[in-house]
């Protein structure tokens, strides 16, 4: 895992002072409210509904046991016990006070974290694959990479008022976990027909009120022209992406308007530019900050170890709870012997990514002891063990299933997304918690969720579509009709390398309807299925919209 | 509508610009009044006619300034830089590494921001060119 240097130290130290003098000079009134804004937004603190949010980094989803338990005393003393892990990797803090702020990024900056850049208009947190390092499909880890972005990134001089906030994403699998094509720019590690490593640099995706699929702008970069490119990317947005109309504001309009041959033309042009400057691109990569940065994120020692595990299937064969948890939550490791878990952080009426201390302890414990002390944050909102032998899942598997964390439904009809909503959200039109746990309740037995198979269900509290609404083969907005929640049901979204944005299935239906509406519509996709491989996306895809359309509105 | 250099503010210098149309005709030693939407290549031809290019930030939200002189240098630029409106303490040292050499505020935001702010407000180079210049990489 990736270690703070002096730099890192020094910076994220400055930065907590300067914030506190920052808002010092507001209070003294040398800086307006509109001045200081920005600058508060920048370290990752936002006004809600209730409260002040705080917004915590975590890089690329990587974090050690130490960090969590960092995670978990924050929220026992400055929060209300608990924390909300979001589908930016992130874990937000929905009742900060603002007179604690220094003090909670004081502790955050003990263990190597900060709340930098999650917020604001300017590059923000660098998400990844949640099994980077792990997966049996990786081509390359694309850790190294999205440090590497991220140290460019970090007080970008050029770079901290861009007309919009703006979104990077990495993976290293061809199949793609960290939806890099809804990013402003996703990038997807591969090799050249010479075998030599590269990018395909995807740009302009977005989701929001105005979903968009991301454009191919570079089909092999090679990799050694990453931040030079990344840069000229951002020059050509700062300069030209509309700043007269917030909702236009964003990479993906400027794309759609320019058209990405000639986006492709101008970022092509800017980057000669700098390739040939005198000394070349400030910003070239250093080979050895490169290897440094990589050695980083080394495999573990890994035991050399048989695939199988008798110890598990013993256990697996004395225990069905233990046999239905392994099946579904645990994903092919590259090495022998071991497995990724996947913890649910969304039992059974609980609301999608909230963690308690108590359960954030276990789950440090659990990355200490069983997964060379690495955790993952995953855009699903559940956290990753991404190392763990598979001799030792059952004792994981107990230790979870105490702390209520054991629920086997990773990528089933239950393992919703949802955003905040109207509980705690500024912006919202419509709740969104309430939804997932009625829904959760719904389809609670374990046989029948697994009947129905990979089913993902995303809600949104507003059109902003942090909760992924467009991508969700079934996707739920909370939107309001005189003073009612109403809410609109879109279907076919996907978020994965087939990446598709949902189409409406009608008009909007109300809060009681949706739980009865999505069970007509699970059963409709049962009844039609050609068999129980073929998933409600695949239905969907070979039979179209109207059998469903149907279900939902039969009532 | 003092100027703001690394050493604190000095008086305006009330200098006179040219806007970018009349550009062709000006002789040497030139001020330039840029604006946010012009095609540098195009400024590129006069460079060696121009003294001062002053850059406009309409706004502290508005980060188009920063590119633009990104640009200009990457254009090969060597002159002086401006960026002259609404800028606050905190972006001073943004403007310095992007290639401002001063920065110019009305006599409003100087008196809500004195010198001393500007002279304390973080000089820090970003960490990424730190590990550069400290031949840390
Ligand atoms: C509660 C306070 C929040 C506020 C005020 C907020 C605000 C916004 C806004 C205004 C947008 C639309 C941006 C645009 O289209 O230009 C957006 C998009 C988004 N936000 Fe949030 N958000 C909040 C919480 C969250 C949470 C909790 C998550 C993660 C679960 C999240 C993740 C996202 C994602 C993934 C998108 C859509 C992707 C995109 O940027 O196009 N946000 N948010
Ligand atoms: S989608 Fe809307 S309601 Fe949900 S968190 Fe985002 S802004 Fe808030």
């Amino acid at each position: 895992m990736y270690r703070y240097d002096e730099f890192d130290h020094d910076y994220v130290r400055a930065r907590v002072s300067e914030f506190r003098d920052q808002t010092q000079r507001r209070i003294d009134g040398a800086l307006t409210e509109d001045e200081y804004k920005p600058l508060r937004l920048q370290n990752g603190l936002y006004l809600q509904l209730h409260a002040y949010m705080l917004r915590v980094a975590v890089p690329y989803g990587t974090l050690n046991s130490r960090q969590m338990r960092t995670l978990a005393m924050i929220a026992e003393r400055w929060d209300e016990g608990y924390g909300h892990f979001t589908t930016r990797q992130n874990i937000q803090y929905n009742w900060t006070k603002l007179t604690d702020v220094g003090d909670i990024l004081d502790a955050l900056a003990d263990v190597e974290m900060h709340a930098i850049q999650t917020s604001g208009n300017c590059i923000r947190n660098v998400t990844a694959d949640h099994f980077a390092g792990a997966a049996a499909d990786e081509i390359e880890d694309p850790r190294p990479t999205a440090e590497l972005v991220r140290q460019w990134s970090t007080a970008h001089p050029e770079f901290a008022f861009l007309p919009r906030k703006f979104k990077i994403a990495v993976t290293g699998s061809p199949n793609d976990r960290a939806v890099t094509k809804a990013h402003d720019i996703g990038l997807r590690m591969l090799r050249n027909d010479a075998g030599e490593p590269g990018y395909e640099v995807i740009v302009g995706g977005g989701l929001g009120r105005t979903p968009m699929i991301g454009k191919v702008i570079r089909d092999f970069l090679p990799k050694d022209d990453l931040l030079p490119y990344l840069e000229a990317i951002l020059r050509v947005y700062n300069l030209h992406g509309r700043r007269d109309n917030k909702y236009k504001a964003r990479i993906k309009i400027l794309v759609h308007e320019t058209g990405i041959d000639d986006m492709r033309a101008q970022v092509e042009a800017e980057f000669d530019r700098q390739m040939r400057e005198e000394g070349g691109p400030l910003v070239a990569p250093d080979p050895v900050q490169v290897a440094k940065i990589t050695a980083y994120f080394a495999p573990p020692a890994f035991e050399v170890l048989p695939d199988a595990s008798t110890t598990l299937e013993t256990a697996m064969a004395n225990d069905a709870a233990l046999a239905a948890w392994v099946g579904n939550n645990t994903s092919e490791h590259r090495t022998p012997g071991y497995a990724i878990v996947t913890v649910a952080i969304k039992g059974t009426g609980e609301a999608p990514g909230d963690a308690t201390t108590a359960q954030m302890r276990v789950l440090a414990d659990m990355g200490e002891k069983y997964s060379h002390d690495e955790l993952r944050i995953s855009h699903e909102q559940n956290v990753v063990l991404p190392h763990v032998r598979k001799d030792d899942l059952p004792a994981v598997f107990s230790a979870l299933r105490k702390a209520g964390l054991a629920t086997a439904n990773a990528g089933l009809i239950t393992d919703i997304i949802a955003c905040p909503g109207l509980d705690y959200c500024a912006l919202a039109t419509a709740r969104s918690i309430p939804v997932a746990q009625d829904l959760s309740r719904r389809f609670a037995a374990p046989e029948r969720a697994k009947a129905i198979g990979n089913f993902t269900i995303k809600i949104s509290g507003c059109i902003n579509a942090c909760g992924h609404h467009h991508v969700g083969h079934v996707g739920i907005l909370g939107l309001e009709k005189s003073g009612i929640e109403n809410y609109q049901i879109t279907l076919g979204g996907d978020h994965t390398e087939t990446m598709a944005v949902g189409e409406r299935a009608g008009p909007g239906i109300s809060a009681e309807e949706v739980g009865p509406a999505i069970e007509r519509l699970v059963d409709a996709y049962l009844d039609t299925r050609a068999d129980e491989n073929e998933r409600f996306i695949d239905t969907y895809r070979r039979i179209g919209a109207e059998p469903f359309k149907e279900a939902l509105y039969a009532a | 509508m003092p100027l703001i250099t690394d050493t604190g503010f000095a008086p305006d210098d009330a200098i006179t610009l040219t806007p970018l149309d009349a550009l062709p005709e000006a002789g040497e030693g030139v001020a330039l009044d840029l604006p946010l939407d012009a095609d540098t290549e195009a400024v590129a031809a006069y460079f060696n006619r121009l003294d001062l290019i002053v850059i406009p930030f309409p706004n502290f939200g508005d980060g188009r300034g920063f590119s633009l002189a990104k640009r200009l240098r990457s254009l090969g630029y060597r002159g002086r830089l401006r960026a002259t409106g609404h800028l606050i303490p905190d972006q001073y040292a943004f403007a310095r590494f992007c290639g401002f050499d001063e920065v110019q505020i009305t006599d409003e935001q100087a008196e809500r921001q004195p010198e001393n702010q500007w002279t304390s407000a973080t000089r820090a180079l970003p960490p990424f060119l730190r590990r550069r210049v400290s031949g840390w990489v």
